[in-house]
């Protein structure tokens, strides 16, 4: 269970690094994007009270108004639903990313007041200029505690290099979800993984409230 | 005489335990059995053949952590005020130096194996204890590993996942590396004095229960089956760290091929991209 311990500086770094991006933000590479992404989220984070108490409207607002231009989340909950996708429907497809994306803004926002004096470093970046999808390698170091591994995959988009998994101390976030995804849509279906999340979503906005 | 009690009341404490509470703790597994909520693909992952026998283990293991473990390490975490804390998982933190060093040494890293070393000696004396994490001051930093990451190194794989009692997630491969090689490297374990190695023992488990304690509402929260949630991330984490943070991609982590006659969506998928090879001459990546 020990590895569990950093998850929380992790998860609150990376929601909101997949979160927040900056409009002008000219980066090219993927590297220098994401390393600009992170830098623009920590400022942010610790700039702002409110988004550093987890404050759950406040972390939506910032996702829905900035995070869309940089992250793919379809291909994130298709990816982890597996299979099923290729039976699902537009409506359940939107449904599915629409929930997934709650559930992860609401159960990482809570962590983001472990954030401190947390940079970010980039780790070396070995993909060649040619390539479409890459993976960008960073850790956040800060005085206290160890440092946390947070790499991110990207792919190369008509509309620029798109997020589309994150992976925190090793831990893939596609993969992590896509046992249960899958074991969901095989006993209920797609209609049960979407009456699930948002059954969770509704209990998480409660719980909070 | 009444050291002479105490000295009797060692032996049948420990014979207590032995005969007890062990067998209680294992009829309490039995007995929970059918508690556990399986799903019906379990079993269906080759990395997991005994899911429905772990499912219940994990369950009585949420049974004494809610008892027993989280109020415990609750208590531990009112009582004691942070800097306290700290220090304390600095100290329990030295003490796995020389397992970091005999096993960084086994992976052919000598450089590391010195690095630790030199944090063993400076935090232990200057430290004082491990109190205070001098060396990382001085730049030295950590390096976590164990058997379980070192036999992954030498190319064994970790068998099938285990969930241990008390313990919880492992493999078969980490039990035997994590709970048997370890003990004997970890300077706890060279205290003679049995109570103060005991309470030492403790002590530490308490305080790596309390670094969890704001883990837990995470994961009931982003967890749909909280079982797989920690499995999956167990394995994949462990996986991360035999290869020091830059595992070669498995077969699972090819994007999936575009279906045919799937709608216009789908087109963002592309194939498996070219995985970043690791260069020769590459500094290895800090974890």
């Amino acid at each position: 269970m020990r590895f569990l311990r950093p998850f929380l500086f992790s998860l609150a770094a990376s929601t909101l690094v997949v979160s927040v991006a900056h409009a002008q933000t000219p980066s090219t590479t993927p590297d220098a994007m994401v390393r600009d992404l992170s830098n623009e989220v920590l400022n942010a984070i610790k700039a702002d009270k409110a988004l550093k108490s987890g404050d759950t409207g406040r972390v939506q607002k910032l996702v829905d108004e900035k995070i869309l231009p940089y992250t793919d989340f379809q291909k994130m909950t298709q990816l982890s639903v597996g299979p099923g996708w290729r039976n699902a429907t537009p409506e359940q497809r939107a449904a599915l990313t629409r929930e997934f994306r709650t559930l992860l803004v609401r159960t990482y926002s809570g962590a983001l007041s472990q954030i401190s004096d947390h940079k970010v470093e980039l780790r070396p970046f070995r993909a060649q200029p040619t390539d479409t999808d890459v993976i960008v390698r960073t850790q956040v170091v800060a005085s206290r505690g160890d440092p946390i591994q947070l790499d991110y995959r990207l792919e190369k988009t008509d509309g620029g290099w798109k997020i589309y998994d994150l992976n925190i101390l090793g831990v893939w976030l596609v993969e992590n979800y896509k046992s249960q995804f899958t074991s969901q849509v095989n006993s209920s279906g797609i209609d049960g993984l979407i009456k699930t999340l948002a059954e969770r979503n509704s209990q998480l906005a409660q719980k909070k409230a | 005489m009444a050291n002479r009690q105490k000295v009797l009341m060692k032996p049948v404490l420990t014979s207590l335990i032995r005969n007890v509470a062990i067998p209680l703790s294992v009829l309490a597994v039995i007995a929970l059995s059918g508690c556990a909520t399986v799903p019906a693909d379990s079993g269906s992952d080759p990395r997991d053949p005994i899911e429905s026998f772990n499912r219940q283990v994990f369950e009585f293991n949420d049974i004494v952590d809610r008892a027993v473990l989280k109020p415990v390490a609750q208590a531990y975490e009112f009582v004691l005020p942070e800097p306290v804390r700290d220090c304390f998982s600095n100290i329990f933190s030295n003490f796995r130096e020389p397992s970091n060093a005999v096993n960084n040494l086994l992976q052919g890293k000598p450089a590391e194996a010195a690095s630790d070393t030199c944090r063993f000696v400076v935090n232990s004396t200057v430290g004082l204890l491990g109190c205070f994490d001098v060396a990382r001051q001085m730049g030295l930093e950590k390096h976590n590993e164990d058997f379980g990451q070192t036999f992954g190194r030498w190319g064994i794989g970790p068998g099938p996942y285990l969930v241990l009692p008390i313990l919880g997630a492992s493999t078969v491969r980490d039990t035997i590396g994590i709970y048997g090689a370890e003990a004997y490297l970890d300077p706890n374990f060279w205290i003679n004095n049995v109570a103060l190695r005991n309470w030492i023992l403790g002590t530490r488990f308490v305080n790596a229960r309390s670094e969890l304690l704001q883990a837990d509402d995470l994961i009931s929260g982003a967890a749909l089956d909280k079982y797989r949630f920690v499995r999956d991330g167990y394995l994949q984490r462990r996986r991360n760290l035999v290869y020091d943070g830059d595992p070669p991609p498995t077969e699972d982590e090819a994007p999936p091929q575009t279906p045919p006659g799937s709608p216009p969506a789908d087109t963002s998928v592309k194939s498996e991209p070219a995985p970043p090879q690791p260069q020769p001459g590459t500094p290895p990546a800090p974890k």
